[in-house]
């Protein structure tokens, strides 16, 4: 499956336009979708490029009228002050950094394995209960997590994980989506693989280490990806109190609140809280197709 | 890895492998049943232990097929989902039924919840006017943003799906940027400032098109539009990637048979070819543009504010939280959050069944 997807798109590289889907291609459709796509695609990508010119801007041209979108005088002050601005916060800024590789990383590689190991078995094996088991997994992707966020809280605390960085990563491992896409990319792995390893006496969970899990690579780093995004703009206030604990969300966010002199510093922090999540799935983006074509649900 | 699939290769031929419990209760029914034929010297005690056998056979299949059984002999599997499911009763499940017993209750969070009955649900519907105002732009946002966002995740990605190369790359993240970038939408109230330092007014200003800066999310009528302008430009998310993904799957030969069916343009190939292919996806990408599109909150209350002028831009989340975060009556919030559950469900699982449909 995986292979033969890789040729299709391995074949025709020169052409802008697929040669070989030319079959029901006119010029005049060509022209029209190339149309739709340059003004549909400004207006996508002109508050990003707004976001990238302003942390670029000095302060004059922050508040100039008429406002332009483009730069003039790039420069890159604006990060220096937020530099500055960082030595001054109260807390180190490298433990805003610290606490947020905590739980962005705990939150990723917990999910990844804890859902893949869920995942195999509802892929792969038969056993009672497994359509209940994950036709509720699929019911929790539609609902967001708003609807649960009171007696969440409440579950939390009982727990005595308030306050502690496990309120938020422990959580993040039971995210729907992560599981459900697991599970539909391991269905495509073929059973012969499986049925092999088990005659030679191997035991599920070294089938699932030792054979599955090196065959879902793309699989993991979609779910790390997503659930990153999860992650990253988690402010972290409902469940941490202290200081020490909160992530660098929560920094920047306070940095964005500090009005007209901090405008700059602003357009910056504004800059890496969009940055970092898009240069991730740059890196990722074949990956993450490549996982997303097993999305498809059946009833 | 390399070694596992090739020892792989070499065993599958050799053995015929049992899958399902009624081959493997079959294989043990002949076992007894061969074992007893061995054993017998006469024709009648011969005869006497196959009808025993049978017998056993019978009550080796319906042990094997009971559900203790099953469930003992996967015990390795329900292990595996062992971490998973626990954390996920803990996090979705026991919270969801929480959210149902504590809306029939008044909590506070400090005493113990007293029960009221439907005193919460009569009071949101005949008491709260700001509830109806929120329910009313939920509906509003959901009708408006949920197809529309849905009909544009499709047409992009269709769109897309005919570049190639580095053009499709590009357009692919261009498109799906803003959903993933955090609360970089931010930058929205640079360009929705009231005052002259506006963007949109600094242009229009510009072009004549108004005389006097408008103050874009502080006056009524505009806050909705505005507001479900900039979430249709969050929306391009997951289900916009399952939908390119989808389109680059659908086999090219089906194309070929197509146009020589008599299929003559690009429209119809998407109606007759492209659309009944990617059904799974289709209907994935509803289930995420659905949730997505009754759960605005975050841009209402970043953008407009909460409250925002005359509850404007008010929705059940913004609701919601206005009850459980500020006022801690949980027991009404918690009646809220029951309702906007049973809308998200409900719709998702009506579009399920209506999609379902979709081409046959």
């Amino acid at each position: 499956m995986a292979k033969k997807k890789k040729e299709k798109v391995q074949k025709p590289k020169k052409h802008l336009f697929n040669k070989k889907k030319q079959l029901n291609r006119s010029f005049a459709g060509n022209t029209l979708l190339f149309v739709i796509m340059i003004i549909c695609g400004a207006f996508m990508v002109l508050p990003l490029v707004m976001i990238v010119n302003n942390a670029l801007k000095p302060l004059d041209e922050l508040y100039q009228f008429p406002p332009r979108i483009f730069v003039r005088n790039p420069t890159l002050e604006n990060f220096s002050d937020l530099f500055v601005l960082m030595n001054d916060s109260w807390v180190p800024f490298s433990r805003y950094i610290l606490n947020t590789i905590i739980i962005t990383g705990g939150g990723m590689v917990g999910h990844v394995v804890v859902a893949s190991m869920a995942a195999y078995p509802l892929a792969k094996n038969n056993f009672p209960f497994k359509k209940q088991l994950f036709s509720m997994v699929v019911l929790s992707m539609m609902f967001s997590w708003t609807v649960t966020q009171i007696p969440q809280y409440l579950i939390i605390s009982w727990l005595h994980i308030n306050n502690t960085y496990l309120a938020l990563i422990l959580p993040a491992w039971s995210f729907g989506m992560g599981l459900y896409l697991m599970k539909q990319f391991m269905e495509q792995l073929p059973d012969s693989m499986m049925e092999a390893a088990r005659l030679d006496g191997a035991k599920e969970w070294q089938i699932f280490w030792k054979i599955v899990m090196p065959n879902v690579k793309p699989a993991w780093l979609t779910l790390a990806i997503f659930q990153f995004q999860q992650m990253w703009g988690n402010t972290g206030s409902l469940f941490l109190r202290d200081e020490q604990l909160k992530p660098l969300q929560y920094s920047l966010q306070q940095i964005t609140a500090g009005g007209v002199a901090r405008a700059g510093a602003a357009a910056a922090v504004t800059f890496i809280i969009a940055a970092v999540p898009i240069i991730f799935f740059l890196i990722c983006q074949s990956n993450v197709l490549e996982t997303m074509t097993s999305s498809g649900m059946k009833e | 890895m390399s070694k596992n699939t090739e020892t792989t290769e070499a065993v599958e031929e050799a053995v015929v492998t049992e899958t399902d419990t009624a081959a493997e209760s079959e294989a043990a029914g002949q076992k007894v049943s061969e074992m007893n034929t061995d054993d017998g010297s006469d024709q009648g005690k011969a005869s006497g232990t196959a009808s025993g056998s049978a017998e056993s056979a019978m009550a080796i299949a319906k042990k094997q097929g009971s559900i203790g059984y099953q469930m003992k002999r996967n015990k390795e599997s329900y292990f595996m989902m062992a971490p998973y499911f626990i954390l996920f009763f803990f996090f979705t499940v026991l919270p969801v039924l929480m959210s149902i017993i504590l809306s029939f209750t008044d909590f506070n969070m400090l005493e113990f919840p007293t029960f009221v009955g439907w005193r919460n649900y009569v009071k949101l519907f005949l008491e709260d006017n700001i509830f109806t105002i929120a329910l009313k732009n939920t509906l509003i946002f959901a009708v408006i943003t949920g197809p529309v966002s849905y009909m544009l995740c499709l047409l992009f990605a269709w769109i897309i799906n005919e570049f190639h190369g580095f053009l499709r790359a590009l357009l692919t993240l261009i498109f799906y940027a803003p959903s993933i970038c955090g609360n970089a939408y931010l930058v929205w109230t640079l360009i929705l400032t009231g005052d002259r330092y506006g963007y949109l007014n600094g242009i229009l200003l510009k072009l004549d098109i108004i005389n006097e800066p408008i103050l874009w999310m502080q006056t009524e009528k505009y806050v909705l539009p505005v507001l479900i302008v900039v979430q249709l430009w969050l929306s391009l998310g997951t289900g916009f990637l399952s939908f390119i993904a989808g389109l680059q799957t659908i086999d090219r030969s089906m194309y070929e048979a197509a146009a020589l069916d008599g299929v003559k343009n690009r429209w119809q190939e998407l109606w007759y070819v492209t659309l009944p292919a990617m059904k799974p996806q289709l209907m994935f990408g509803a289930v995420m543009q659905i949730t997505q599109s009754f759960a605005v909150a975050d841009i209402s209350i970043n953008l407009a504010g909460n409250p925002s002028v005359n509850y404007a831009g008010a929705t059940i989340v913004t609701h919601l939280l206005d009850y459980g975060s500020t006022r801690f009556e949980m027991g009404y919030a918690s009646a809220i959050a029951t309702i906007l559950f049973l809308l998200m469900v409900g719709t998702n699982k009506l579009v399920q069944k209506i999609l379902g449909r979709v081409g046959e």
